[in-house]
């Protein structure tokens, strides 16, 4: 059944397999999105009936996806390399006349990937959530929108249509809005989901211009078709398709200039900040751009763009992660930078795809256990996000303070630990793209190079000041200094320390598992192609040394300003730079300015030509209606017999014309 | 004022064709300057009970001439309908609305009296104008079409290019017969009267039940403008019609009493009230 | 005798009935006024017939009658009903087309 299925299609990109249609264990696909679909609807429908039992359902929903995924990942195992490409036709969703679109998903390694991903990180914050959110009165509610993302994130990476990607990507975009203004009681959290809401908006402009633009030259919009007929296309068409992906792209993952919303979203409850705004739903920009490859492959400028926004992005999220003094904005803002290397990798081209999802995966990890163990540090320090009134915790909570330690080590990519494996890739291909030739591996690699610097700083000046150094805050028993705030630091409960341990685990771990014979890459090859290896401009064990140097220099320049020596509780002045950073490089007021503002001034005078001209022009006609209304109403004086009078009068002038032809 | 002209209208009209001889011209010539007349009569008459007579007499003159044109049915049914049926309920609507009721000569809208009469005058000029200038009025006559009697003829053409005209005009008239009754109906708004609820109301009301006494009856005086005397001797108001108390026309006992003590019979009203104990005289 | 004579004799008296009807503010003569020009269209329809020969001017005229005396019930019926709650017969006084 599934070799006579085969399409008859070419091949997406060199290596890359053509899709079967599914069968067997595949066949249950549906169940990923259907089940915490379903979790949602009844913990939304039931209402506070289910509020003693909806965490648990939406855990138990999460769990059944991961579960479910975990078979096909099982049965995939088992299939050779060039049948692991599964399509699952469910029905048919919109036929219309010559133009016809199925809803089905894909089943193939990079989703299958994203479904591991998402269904395991997914179902540990919610069990995490459910000790976080304990005290709640909204918790259920808050389950039923995590289930909610789940199933949209699920229904994202499945798609087997731009369409119906399309889909999902508003749904996580829906969720992602609900779940920032989780606590819109309180204004800035409504602005700021307001705001992710806006800046998604201009990214899927993009989504839908470029699904428009396949629908025109391809005239469908389902992956099979148009990466097979992507190839005869022109390139200008591929490039300007690549550009709006990569707006999309840029909007749903923080990517410059779409990125100022993403601190903004720390705004929500810390494991949404882990799940969606770490871990999963920013990273759709990734997976989309990798997706989307063999549209890439005839449009080498819109790849070099991917490259360029993600070598910016780094850069800036790394100089912006510098200078934040709110735990979960840093951590946002290392999200970014580490987007804008998976934004990078994905630009390399083929060379850098299977890295870009490497390091998605391993990110994913530990940065998801970094936010929860921001997330437990908020949970003893009183909800306080402020780094410089911490200090010292690590006595206080040792649990977080090991997992953190973890997720730390792993992202400034410490030999042997996940961001190791992953990160140094992508600075190695970054040095190798366009065959080592021009200035393009210079530029990106030497980016990618003093990125890892910089977040090497910054995460360590995160992890030491929480919790090393000088107490900064009070206990009320005199220890720690007088002015600071009173805090009881104590560890979190089981169910908060457990997932995070898992994630350390992974963070440790999964990266070396990955790499290890280079599984990973050829795992993903039936969808990204077998690249060819290039020689990197450097030797390699050259950029492994600077890699490694920097990185302790980072570490080093951290320990000495925020370990050794008293870190000040009221932040300094800064250098202008610094400034900037703590305003996120302007971002804010460079939108208003350029757009907010024009848009502003261009609805007032649109409002004010509204007013004037066309307003005026109904108006002074009604005016002039009116006038003769009142002068002909005197006529109208509700007379029958001068209505009669009339009548006779129309009479007589008819029959005198006809009288008068007549004679 | 607009005879003059129609009258000269028509008489022009005359002089042209000058065929004026026959039986039938002698009749037109006596019956149309009635009905002029009587029409007139309409526009003019201040009474509306004269407009109506005069509605009438144009009416049968109407009959008398479709009798003259070949029309014996139209004729006959004119006079059954227009004249016996139509104008009567008119006089009847007369009498509920009132006899009297005629018009203020006050016109109440400005200048529609001459625009009326203008618009008349051109109206009229007009009409008599298209006939006059109609070119061939020569008759063809109906003694065909009346071979089987003028009746007979009718009905042919009724029941049968026109019978579905006929079921529609039939169905309107009981609907028409309907309307007048839904519109005529007058919803009771408050409960009938009685004599039962009258007698309730009475009762309700604590006033006297019973019919009221009636006035005195004197060996010398017995008229109603007497009270009579009560078992205490003294008199009841309430025995003199009200009407009559009212007015100040009501005698009292005195004088009749004055009258009995001269002539020496009769006795004198106690003065207090009776109590029983008194001795029976 | 020429038969212009009775339509111009119907014209006169149609002409009459409209001036009655712009005249006259009694509801019962204006109506009597409606009914005058019925009339002589009437006269006019039974005049045609003669000329051209066809009783269908005839049958018209009939059907006129029929639906006349219809009009002249429901008309009157009105009358009444307006006389009933304002006491007045006169056309001037129901001017309710005015708002």
């Amino acid at each position: 059944m599934m070799t006579t299925a085969l399409a008859a299609l070419p091949l997406e990109a060199e290596g890359a397999v053509a899709a079967a249609s599914a069968s067997g264990a595949f066949s249950v696909a549906w169940l990923l999105i259907a089940l915490p679909m379903l979790g949602a609807a009844v913990l939304l429908l039931a209402g506070r009936r289910s509020d003693a039992w909806g965490h648990w359902l939406g855990v138990l929903a999460s769990g059944s996806a991961f579960v479910v995924g975990a078979v096909l990942w099982f049965a995939m195992m088992g299939l050779p390399a060039d049948e692991r490409v599964q399509d699952l036709h469910l029905f048919s969703w919109i036929p219309a006349g010559a133009f016809s679109l199925d809803a089905g998903l894909r089943v193939d390694p990079l989703s299958l990937a994203f479904v591991l991903l998402v269904t395991f990180v997914g179902t540990l914050i919610h069990v995490y959530s459910v000790a976080y959110m304990e005290h709640d009165t909204d918790r259920r509610r808050f389950f039923a929108y995590l289930n909610l993302f789940v199933a949209a994130m699920l229904l994202l990476v499945l798609a087997d249509s731009y369409v119906l990607l399309f889909v999902g990507w508003e749904g996580v975009g829906l969720a992602s809005y609900l779940l920032i203004g989780f606590w819109n009681h309180e204004m800035p959290n409504a602005v700021a989901a307001k705001k992710a809401f806006v800046a998604n908006r201009v990214g899927d402009i993009g989504m839908i211009v470029a699904i428009g633009l396949m629908f025109a030259t391809f005239g469908a919009t389902d992956f099979s078709s148009v990466f097979g007929r992507a190839e005869g296309a022109g390139e200008g068409l591929l490039t300007a398709t690549g550009l709006m992906l990569l707006l999309a792209a840029t909007g749903k993952s923080a990517q410059f200039p779409l990125q100022s919303w993403l601190g903004d979203a720390m705004a929500g409850p810390t494991p949404v900040s882990a799940l969606i705004h770490a871990a999963t739903m920013v990273t759709a920009g990734v997976y989309l751009v990798v997706r989307s490859a063999p549209v890439y492959a005839g449009a080498p400028t819109a790849l070099l763009v991917v490259a360029i926004v993600g070598a910016i992005t780094l850069l800036f999220g790394a100089i912006v992660g510098c200078a934040k003094d709110d735990i979960k904005k840093t951590l946002a803002a290392s999200t970014m930078s580490q987007i804008g290397y998976m934004m990078l990798a994905a630009g390399l081209g083929p060379i850098g795809y299977a890295f870009a999802i490497f390091h998605l995966l391993t990110h994913g990890f530990f940065k998801a256990g970094m936010f929860l163990g921001a997330g437990s540090v908020m949970h003893g320090m009183g909800d306080s996000v402020d780094m410089r009134r911490f200090g010292g915790l690590s006595r206080y909570m040792k649990v977080t303070w090991l997992t953190f330690a973890a997720g730390w080590l792993a992202i400034i990519g410490f030999p042997g630990l996940s961001g190791f494996w992953s990160k140094d890739k992508i600075i190695e291909s970054a040095y190798a793209v366009a065959d080592g030739e021009g200035w393009q591996p210079w530029v990106f690699g030497t980016v990618a190079l003093v990125g890892a610097g910089i977040t090497a700083f910054y995460m360590s000046r995160l992890f030491f000041m929480t919790f090393h150094g000088d107490k900064r805050w009070s206990d009320g028993h005199g220890e720690g200094p007088a002015d600071g705030p009173v805090r009881h630091p104590h560890e979190s409960p089981r169910l908060m320390t457990v997932p995070m341990a898992i994630l350390a685990v992974g963070s440790v771990a999964l990266g070396g598992i990955l790499a290890f014979g280079d599984s990973f890459v050829t795992w993903l090859e039936p969808v990204t192609g077998h690249a060819e290896h290039h020689e990197p401009v450097l030797p390699i064990w050259l950029i492994m040394v600077l890699t490694f140097v920097l990185v302790i220099a980072g570490v080093f320049l951290a320990w000495r300003q925020y370990a050794a020596a008293p870190v000040a509780v009221v932040p300094p002045r800064g250098s202008v730079l610094t400034r900037a950073a703590r305003k996120d490089l302007y971002q804010d007021d460079v939108n208003e300015a350029l757009l907010m503002l024009p848009g502003q001034y261009l609805t007032r005078s649109l409002v004010y030509g509204d007013r004037q001209l066309v307003d005026g022009a109904a108006t002074g006609l009604a005016r002039v209606v009116a006038g003769s209304g009142e002068i002909v109403r005197r006529v109208q004086n509700g007379y029958v017999r001068s209505y009669a009078s009339t009548m006779v009068a129309g009479i007589v002038a008819l029959t005198a014309v006809v009288l008068a032809f007549q004679i | 004022m607009t005879t003059p002209l129609g009258l000269a209208a028509v008489a022009t009209g005359l002089a042209e064709t000058g065929r004026t001889s026959g039986g039938e011209a002698t009749l037109f010539w006596f019956i149309a300057p009635v009905m002029v007349i009587a029409a007139l009569g309409l526009l003019f008459a201040r009474k509306t009970v004269h407009a109506a007579m005069s509605v009438v007499l144009v009416m049968i003159s109407l009959a008398i001439l479709y009798v003259a044109q070949e029309a014996p049915f139209l004729g006959v049914v004119q006079v059954i309908v227009y004249t016996g049926a139509v104008m009567m309920l008119f006089l009847f609507v007369l009498m509920l609305v009132g006899v009297d009721s005629s018009d203020s000569l006050v016109e109440t809208i400005r200048g529609q009296r001459w625009i009326g009469a203008l618009l008349g005058l051109g109206l009229g000029a007009v009409l008599v104008g298209v006939v006059l200038t109609a070119a061939d009025l020569a008759p063809a006559g109906l003694v065909e079409a009346n071979a089987d009697s003028n009746p007979v003829g009718v009905a042919r053409v009724i029941f049968s290019d026109y019978v579905f005209a006929l079921e529609v005009v039939g169905t309107l008239l009981v609907v028409a017969a309907l309307g007048a009754l839904v519109l005529t109906h007058r919803q009771r708004l408050t409960r009938q009267v009685g004599q039962k609820e009258r007698a309730d109301a009475r009762i309700a009301a604590g006033t006297v039940l019973t019919p009221l006494p009636a006035p005195g009856v004197y060996a010398r005086s017995n008229a109603m403008d007497v009270p009579a005397l009560g078992p205490d001797g003294r008199p009841l108001e309430s025995s003199v019609p009200r009407v009559l108390r009212i007015r100040g026309q009501e005698r009292s006992v005195a004088e009749v009493h004055a009258e009995i003590g001269a002539e020496g019979v009769g006795s004198t009203p106690p003065e207090r009230s009776i109590t029983g104990e008194e001795e029976v005289r | 005798m020429n038969l212009s004579n009775y339509l111009v004799l119907a014209a006169v008296l149609f002409t009459i009935g409209a001036t009655t009807v712009l005249l006259r503010r009694n509801a019962i003569v204006v109506f009597m006024g409606i009914e005058l020009m019925l009339n002589a269209t009437n006269l006019a329809f039974v005049t045609f017939a003669r000329i051209h020969g066809d009783l269908t001017g005839q049958v018209m005229a009939f059907f006129v009658m029929v639906v006349a005396a219809a009009e002249v019930v429901i008309g009157l019926a009105i009358i009444v009903a307006i006389f009933r709650t304002r006491r007045s017969a006169s056309v001037d006084d129901v001017n309710l087309l005015k708002s």
